[in-house]
């Protein structure tokens, strides 16, 4: 275990749509329309209602944990041992939105020796995480 | 963002160049000279094996008189040990799901 392991870190897509946010709300919010560009889910916009988010690769376990109409939705993202937030925030800007998604959390230290395992560098990923940790 | 991977995976892929990299990241700034006594291989190749691991970013040159000195960029790594390169790859496809289904979507 080191301080590399277990950094928290996130992961921020932004981008303008040219919709308003009340049109994007729903498509981030309504079961049927998410399951179209994201998963199958049973979300509802309850503040600590348990959603599941599934595909043919498996299943994302997610709580609510702040929902703002138009504004804000946030929810945690547990998956493969990532234990994450993820916070949707919508911004009117013109006719259109600025859409922003940030992901942040950490996984934990034996999901990288996974990794490692899996490109079949497990003894250069031990390597590297040393160095890594002395690097900062 | 997955061609800088291509880079990263190819550049390692090779136990040589790998051990040169180890090196540099052990032991700190070298020569091709210095790195040559102990790769096993000719200085030729292994200045070839060096301009794969700076394409990939992975390490940095310094030129001082005639001898060129490397050393590791250790930070080129960290989108290997990184779900962040993974989830920002999935969140992009997502949105441009998102978009296809706003058009298609009723006002």
């Amino acid at each position: 275990m080191n301080d590399t392991a277990t950094e928290i870190r996130s992961v921020i897509v932004e981008r303008e749509i040219a919709f308003p946010p009340e049109k994007i709300w729903r498509a981030l919010t309504q079961p049927h329309l998410i399951q179209e560009w994201l998963m199958k889910n049973d979300f509802k916009p309850v503040p600590d209602h348990r959603f599941k988010l599934s595909a043919e690769w498996g299943s994302v376990d997610c709580r609510v944990l702040e929902i703002e109409p138009n504004r804000t939705l946030a929810y945690t993202w547990d998956a493969y041992g990532l234990e994450s937030t993820v916070t949707w925030t919508l911004t009117p800007m013109g006719s259109g939105t600025h859409l922003r998604m940030e992901q942040s959390g950490f996984r934990p230290d034996q999901e990288q020796a996974y990794q490692g395992a899996k490109f079949g560098w497990q003894r250069f990923f031990e390597n590297l995480q040393q160095v890594l940790a002395r690097a900062d | 963002m997955s061609n800088a991977h291509d880079a990263l995976f190819r550049a390692l892929s090779d136990p040589t160049r790998r051990a040169i990299f180890e090196r540099l990241c052990r032991e700190g700034e070298k020569t091709v000279g210095a790195l040559t006594a102990r790769a096993g291989v000719s200085q030729p190749v292994v200045s070839k094996h060096l301009a794969v691991l700076k394409t990939a970013g992975l390490v940095r040159d310094r030129h001082e008189g005639r001898q060129t000195h490397y050393t590791a960029e250790i930070k080129a790594l960290a989108p290997l040990a990184d779900w962040t390169t993974e989830m920002a790859g999935f969140w992009e496809s997502r949105f441009d799901a998102l978009e296809d289904l706003l058009k298609r979507m009723d006002q």
